[in-house]
C-alpha cells in the first residue's frame, strides 16, 4: 500500500512569510463566527444598544466643530464643518478601532492561544470586518447629515471618484491590519509598546489631516507641512473628503504612496506576526 | 498498519525566570550571532527539566530528544509525573508551540481537548457558542449543524440552549463544552484528562464517550492522563516521560509499572497530625501488632479527636493504592448512627488481619457529622506493605493480579 504523503510538519523551521490561504479558508467559518460574536456582543446588556455606534461619532464631530471650526476658525471652504468633520473622524475611527483591536490580538486572545490551534490571522481579520460594521453605520449617519445639508442648499456634491471609495476604505483597514500586526507581536515580548500606542494614536491623528484640510497645514505652517505629507493616512482621509464632498484635492501621487507605504507595512506586519505566532505562548 | 504521526528528535528549551529582564540583549546577541552564521549561543546551554535540583543555567530542557511514531487507529497512552514534559508535548502536538527543535509530520488532522470550553463567550447563547467553540476546535458549519442535536443532548442543556452562557452554572458550562469536544471528528484526537469534569453521572457518560471515541472506527487518540486505571483500560501502548525524555516506550503495564517506580522516595506518613487547630480531628495513626506492615498481621487506625462533632457523627476511611484505585472502604455508619468516643478522645478502627497485598497505600479520611457536614483530612497517611503470610500456612501466599486477601476455607464434605 501506498502511503498518503504527510499532510504537514510541526517544526520550528519555516518560512519567512507564510500565509496558508488555502488554510485560512478553511476556516472561513471561524472568521465569520468571530465577527458576528464582536459585533453581537458589544453593546449587550447596554440601554442605547447600537446607538453608541451613532452618539461616539456625532459627539466627536460636533466637539471638533466647536472647537477647531467656531473657536479656532480653521476655514472649511465651502462645506459645512461639521460634514467636513464627520467624514473625517468616520474614516479615521474605522483606522483606529482597527488599529487598537489588533494590536491587542496576542494579549486579549492568549487563553485561546495557548489552548487550541487555528490560524492565528483569523482573529484580525475578524476585527477589521467587523469595524467595517461600525464604520457603515457612521458612513449611514454621514449620508443623513448630507442629505439635510444638501436639501438646505450647501454646495456640496458627490463625484464620479466615489466609485473608488471602497478601495479607499479597505486600503485604511490594511493599514490598521498592517500596524496592528506588528505591534501586537512586539507587545508579547516588550510591554512598552503599549503605553506608545496610546497616545501614540492620538497624537498621530492631529498629523493626518483629520479636522483641517491638507492645503491649510501647507499653507499655515509650511515647516512642518511634511509631517502631514509623508503620512500615508492624510492622503486617505483627504481623498476620502474629495471623492464624498469634493473638497480639497486628490493627489494621485499620494495615493500611490499610500498603497506602497500600506503594503510594505501589511507585508513585513505579516512576517512578524507569523513569527511571533509560533511561539508567543512561551514568552507571554 | 500505518504510521500516521512521527516526531522526531522533538526538544523544547524554556527561558528560566523573569522574562522581559534581558532579554532585548539576549535577543540583540541571537541576531548578532545569526548574521555571523553561527549557531544560537543559548541552545548550548541547558540543564534537562528537574525541578528539585537548581538549575545551573537560565535555559532548561522541558523536552530533549523525544522520538516516536504512532500507528493509525492507535490508542498511545502519555503517562509521567508532573513536569516530565506531558503539557509541552501536548502542546507541540496541537501546534499551540513549536519545538525548539525536531520535528512532527502527520498524515491527519490533530485536534486536542486540552482544556474544554476555551473561546466561550458569556454573553452568547448556549447555541451560539456551540458554533463558535465548535468553529475555534476546527469544525466547519455544515459539520456542527448536523451534529448540533446531538450535542445539546448530550450535554443535558436542552432548555438552556437559547440562554447566554454567563448564566450558566459552571457545571452546566462545563457540560456544554465538553459536549462540543466529544464531537469532533479528527483523524487524530489529543484527550488530556478531561475525564474529571461535571457530577458523577455526567462522569460516567464523558467515560463512556471516550472509551467509544478510542475504540470505535479506528480513530487515533493519543491519552494523556494520571489516571492508571483509565491508561490499562483504553491504551494498547504507553510512553512514559521522565525529566522531558522518554524512559519507556512499549507495553502498557509495562510502562505503569516504570511510572510507579520514578520517585519512590515517597515517604510513609505513619501518625498524621492536623495543621488546623479548628478541626476536630487531632491526629490519626495506622498501627500493627508488627513493626512494618505485613499482610495478615493487625491493621488499625486510632484517631484522636480535639473536641467532640455536634450530632452524629461517623469515620470513614478510604484505602487507595499507587493507582489510585479505591482498594478498601471503613464505615462505622455500617455498624451504628454514631460513634461514640472514650475519655481520653479516642476512636479505634481495628482489623485482626490486614487484607492488603504488598505495596504502598494512603488513606482519605472523612469525619461525617451534624447530619450533612464533613471534615475530610486526604492523603493524610501513607504506609507501605509487606507481603506476609496471611492464611497462617507458614508460606507467603501469591500475588496473582489481585487487590485484596479474602480469609476463607476449603473442605470437602
Amino acid at each position: 500500500m501506498k502511503e498518503n504523503p504527510w499532510l504537514y510538519t510541526i517544526s520550528s523551521k519555516q518560512k519567512l512569510l507564510h500565509l496558508n490561504l488555502k488554510e485560512i479558508w478553511q476556516y472561513r467559518d471561524l472568521l465569520v463566527l468571530f465577527v458576528k460574536r464582536d459585533v453581537v456582543t458589544v453593546y449587550k446588556q447596554t440601554i442605547l444598544g447600537p446607538l453608541w455606534y451613532l452618539i461616539q461619532p456625532l459627539f466627536t464631530a460636533l466637539t471638533f466643530t466647536l472647537i477647531f471650526n467656531k473657536v479656532a476658525n480653521i476655514e472649511t471652504g465651502s462645506v459645512p464643518p461639521f460634514l467636513f468633520n464627520l467624514a473625517g473622524i468616520s474614516i479615521w475611527n474605522y483606522f483606529k478601532n482597527c488599529l487598537t483591536a489588533t494590536s491587542d490580538t496576542f494579549k486579549v486572545n492568549a487563553n485561546i492561544f495557548s489552548k487550541v490551534y487555528f490560524p492565528r490571522v483569523i482573529l484580525p481579520m475578524s476585527i477589521v470586518i467587523s469595524n467595517l460594521v461600525k464604520f457603515g453605520i457612521s458612513l449611514l449617519i454621514f449620508f443623513g447629515f448630507y442629505v439635510y445639508y444638501y436639501t438646505t442648499g450647501a454646495s456640496i456634491s458627490i463625484n464620479r471618484w466615489l466609485i473608488l471609495f471602497p478601495v479607499l476604505v479597505m486600503v485604511m483597514g490594511l493599514l490598521g491590519l498592517g500596524m496592528g500586526m506588528i505591534i501586537s507581536s512586539l507587545v508579547t515580548k516588550y510591554r512598552d509598546l503599549k503605553f506608545l500606542v496610546q497616545f501614540g494614536v492620538q497624537l498621530l491623528m492631529y498629523v493626518s489631516a483629520v479636522m483641517y484640510p491638507l492645503a491649510l497645514m501647507r499653507d499655515k505652517l509650511p515647516r512642518f507641512a511634511w509631517l502631514v505629507e509623508y503620512n500615508p493616512l492624510a492622503y486617505v482621509i483627504e481623498a476620502a473628503r474629495y471623492m464624498l464632498l469634493s473638497d480639497g484635492t486628490l493627489s494621485i501621487n499620494g495615493l500611490i504612496y499610500t498603497l506602497v507605504v500600506t503594503l510594505v507595512i501589511l507585508f513585513f506586519g505579516l512576517i512578524i506576526f507569523n513569527k511571533t505566532e509560533r511561539t508567543f505562548v512561551d514568552t507571554v | 498498519m500505518s504510521v500516521i504521526l512521527k516526531a522526531s528528535n522533538i526538544s523544547k528549551q524554556y527561558r528560566l525566570g523573569l522574562i522581559g529582564t534581558g532579554t532585548l540583549s539576549h535577543d540583540l546577541n541571537r541576531w548578532w550571532h545569526k548574521l555571523r552564521g553561527k549557531e544560537d549561543p543559548y541552545l548550548r546551554v541547558g540543564d534537562s527539566n528537574d525541578r528539585s535540583t537548581k538549575a545551573e543555567s537560565d535555559y532548561v530542557w522541558a523536552l530533549r530528544d523525544v522520538d516516536f511514531e504512532v500507528e493509525k487507529g492507535e490508542v498511545l497512552g502519555i503517562i509521567g509525573k508532573n513536569g516530565a514534559g506531558k503539557s509541552t508535548l501536548l502542546k507541540i502536538l496541537s501546534r499551540v508551540t513549536t519545538p525548539t527543535i525536531g520535528e512532527i509530520k502527520t498524515r491527519g488532522r490533530i485536534a486536542s481537548l486540552l482544556e474544554v470550553g476555551t473561546g466561550f463567550h458569556p454573553e452568547l447563547t448556549g447555541r451560539e457558542n456551540i458554533f463558535l467553540n465548535g468553529a475555534i476546535l476546527g469544525m466547519n458549519k455544515s459539520e456542527i449543524s448536523n451534529k448540533l442535536d446531538e450535542i445539546v443532548e448530550f450535554s443535558g442543556c436542552q432548555r438552556y440552549v437559547d440562554t447566554p452562557v454567563k448564566r450558566y452554572s459552571s457545571g452546566m458550562r462545563v457540560r456544554l463544552a465538553f459536549a462540543v469536544a466529544a464531537f469532533l471528528e479528527p483523524d487524530i484526537l489529543v484527550i488530556d484528562e478531561v475525564l474529571a469534569v461535571g457530577d458523577a453521572e455526567f462522569q460516567k457518560k464523558a467515560v463512556g464517550k471516550m472509551q467509544d471515541i478510542s475504540q470505535g472506527d479506528g480513530r487515533t487518540v493519543l491519552f494523556v492522563s494520571h489516571n492508571m486505571a483509565a491508561v490499562k483500560r483504553l491504551c494498547s501502548r504507553t510512553i512514559v516521560l521522565e525529566h522531558g525524555k522518554i524512559v519507556y516506550n512499549g507495553d502498557t503495564d509495562e510502562a505503569i509499572n516504570t511510572y510507579l517506580s520514578i520517585g519512590e522516595e515517597d515517604h510513609d506518613v505513619m501518625h498524621y497530625v492536623s495543621k488546623d487547630e479548628n478541626t476536630h480531628v487531632k491526629d490519626i495513626e495506622v498501627l500493627s501488632e508488627n513493626k512494618t506492615f505485613l499482610t495478615g498481621s493487625t491493621l488499625s487506625f486510632k484517631i484522636n479527636m480535639n473536641s467532640k462533632p455536634k450530632g452524629d457523627f461517623n469515620v470513614l476511611i478510604g484505602i487507595y493504592n499507587k493507582k489510585d484505585e479505591k482498594v478498601m472502604h471503613l464505615s462505622s455508619k455500617d455498624f451504628m448512627n454514631s460513634l461514640e468516643m472514650n475519655a481520653k478522645g479516642e476512636i479505634v478502627c481495628h482489623l485482626d488481619k490486614n487484607p492488603l497485598i504488598q505495596g504502598n497505600y494512603y488513606t482519605n479520611i472523612v469525619l461525617q457529622y451534624n447530619k450533612d457536614e464533613h471534615e475530610k483530612h486526604n492523603e493524610c497517611l501513607r504506609f507501605s506493605v509487606v507481603n506476609g503470610d496471611f492464611f497462617n500456612t507458614n508460606k507467603l501466599p501469591r500475588l496473582e493480579k489481585i487487590n485484596v486477601f479474602v480469609d476463607h476455607s476449603w473442605s470437602s464434605n
